[in-house]
């Protein structure tokens, strides 16, 4: 055995600390809650997971609304089982968001206060049962394109829950789109349904990637740390090809008179997206912010004496013990 | 405000109004942290899933349980208190682990044997 290993270390300085991160990420690896990590590095992922949390929480809401209301005890049994695994999500997401110092129920303080946000697709109403099946498929399958390059992030835990997350939402597309198959060969009422629900929420669904790349200033520092692996256009025009086929065997149209398949790339061009909207939906303006809210608010406080009764049973047993 | 598509779910305003530390006048720990391990199925380790907040032990089992398993994923749950775990910190990696790079002995492929012995 060489001497070297049996001598103390001394403390790293700070640049010797950065270059073995950056050769870390360099190398593809993964950085893990108790390495040295860059201070924007922790912040950029606390923001990032807090709100991936945030929207996994609340995007409960519009789904949840229908489940008194399914058509049949197998509907009902289906978006049960769709809504608790989005509940669990927002969980894996928070114990993330906790390997870096955040605290859990602080964190869901700053969303209740506005201070953090969740994504604006969550802030249009679903009036019709259409709708449960359109956020499976088109909702989902956008978050799908997002999260599965998330699974690759250089954060481990995150990366961790991503690939959880990911397991889980194959069966949330491809409920939402077996319910507009069944829906399409019904009555032409349940196919106008369906139409109108694809209508009010295919924008939405292309504004879930985010502004343009030139309009993305965190976007290139994120891709430099392995935050992110891929810009929103890139993982847009993904989704849009994706889901353009899927439009066709369902025999429903996007509400997009520009939208068409260009040979020479091999991709669809789509039309422009209404970014003032977007902006409106995401600073509280949309149809459901405020409801949004006001619920998840009702539900820390009217339920916190279940917290408190818990923590003093455990008390009780434990003094006992 | 600048906007990223950060989460899975979208995109949201990421400038430097976004408050991310943890204010600790608010910061409510009354619940320990547990650390969850799943034994996928007969014969296996269990392996580390994730963690959670639960008053109690027993508390953490049931809430690991529709956390980890909801389809099948185990057929064992262990859970324990983080507090109550010893690590090796990555600080520490060199002291820790270096010394096991000195030691390629230890591994079988340090030895060489020749082609016509089988079943080595
Ligand atoms: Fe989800
Ligand atoms: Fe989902």
């Amino acid at each position: 055995m060489s001497s070297s290993t049996l001598d103390r270390p001394t403390p790293p300085d700070e640049a010797a600390l950065q270059a073995l991160f950056d050769a870390t990420i360099a190398a593809g690896h993964r950085i893990e809650p108790r390495d040295w990590m860059p201070e924007g590095y922790r912040k950029t992922l606390v923001r990032q997971i807090a709100q991936h949390a945030h929207s996994e929480i609340i995007g409960m809401q519009p789904e949840g609304d229908w489940l008194l209301a399914a058509p049949s005890l197998r509907r009902k049994a289906i978006l049960l089982a769709k809504v608790q695994d989005e509940a669990g999500h927002g969980m894996y997401l928070y114990s993330a968001a906790e390997t870096l110092g955040a605290d859990r129920a602080d964190l869901t303080d700053k969303l209740i206060e506005g201070k953090q946000k969740y994504s604006s697709i969550f802030n249009y109403p679903t009036l019709t049962y259409a709708d449960v099946g359109v956020i499976g498929w088109l909702v989902d399958g956008a978050a799908i394109c997002n999260q599965v390059p998330l699974c690759r992030s250089s954060y481990g835990p995150y990366a961790r829950a991503m690939i959880r997350v990911c397991k889980e939402e194959s069966f949330h597309q491809r409920q939402g789109y077996e319910l507009l198959l069944t829906m399409m060969s019904g009555t032409p009422e349940q196919r106008a349904m369906v139409q109108d629900a694809v209508d009010r929420w295919w924008w939405p669904s292309l504004m879930m990637f985010g502004p343009p790349d030139d309009d993305s200033p965190n976007s290139a520092q994120s891709m430099a740390w392995g935050i992110k692996r891929h810009s929103n256009d890139e993982l847009r025009q993904r989704y849009v090809d994706m889901s353009v086929p899927q439009a066709e065997a369902l025999g429903v149209t996007f509400p997009d008179p520009e939208l068409s398949y260009d040979a020479e790339t091999g991709h669809y061009r789509f039309g422009a997206i209404d970014w003032e909207e977007f902006k409106q939906v995401i600073s509280g303006h949309g149809p459901a912010n405020a409801e949004r809210i006001a619920r998840r608010r009702a539900a820390r406080d009217d339920n916190a004496w279940v917290l408190e009764a818990a923590t003093a049973y455990a008390a009780k047993q434990e003094a006992a013990a | 405000m600048s906007m990223t598509s950060e989460g899975g779910h979208g995109a949201v305003p990421t400038g430097p109004e976004v408050p991310v530390e943890p204010k600790a006048a608010t910061a409510r720990r009354d619940w320990p942290l547990y650390e969850c391990f799943v034994r996928g199925k007969r014969g296996l380790n269990h392996v580390h899933v994730g963690s959670l907040h639960a008053p109690d032990d027993e508390m953490a089992v049931h809430a690991a349980r529709d956390l980890f398993t909801r389809r099948n994923e185990g057929v064992s749950i262990w859970v324990v208190k983080a507090a109550d775990i010893t690590a090796s910190s990555p600080d520490e990696k060199d002291p820790m682990f270096a010394p096991s790079g000195d030691k390629v002995y230890r591994h079988p492929t340090f030895y060489e044997i020749p082609e016509n012995v089988p079943h080595m």
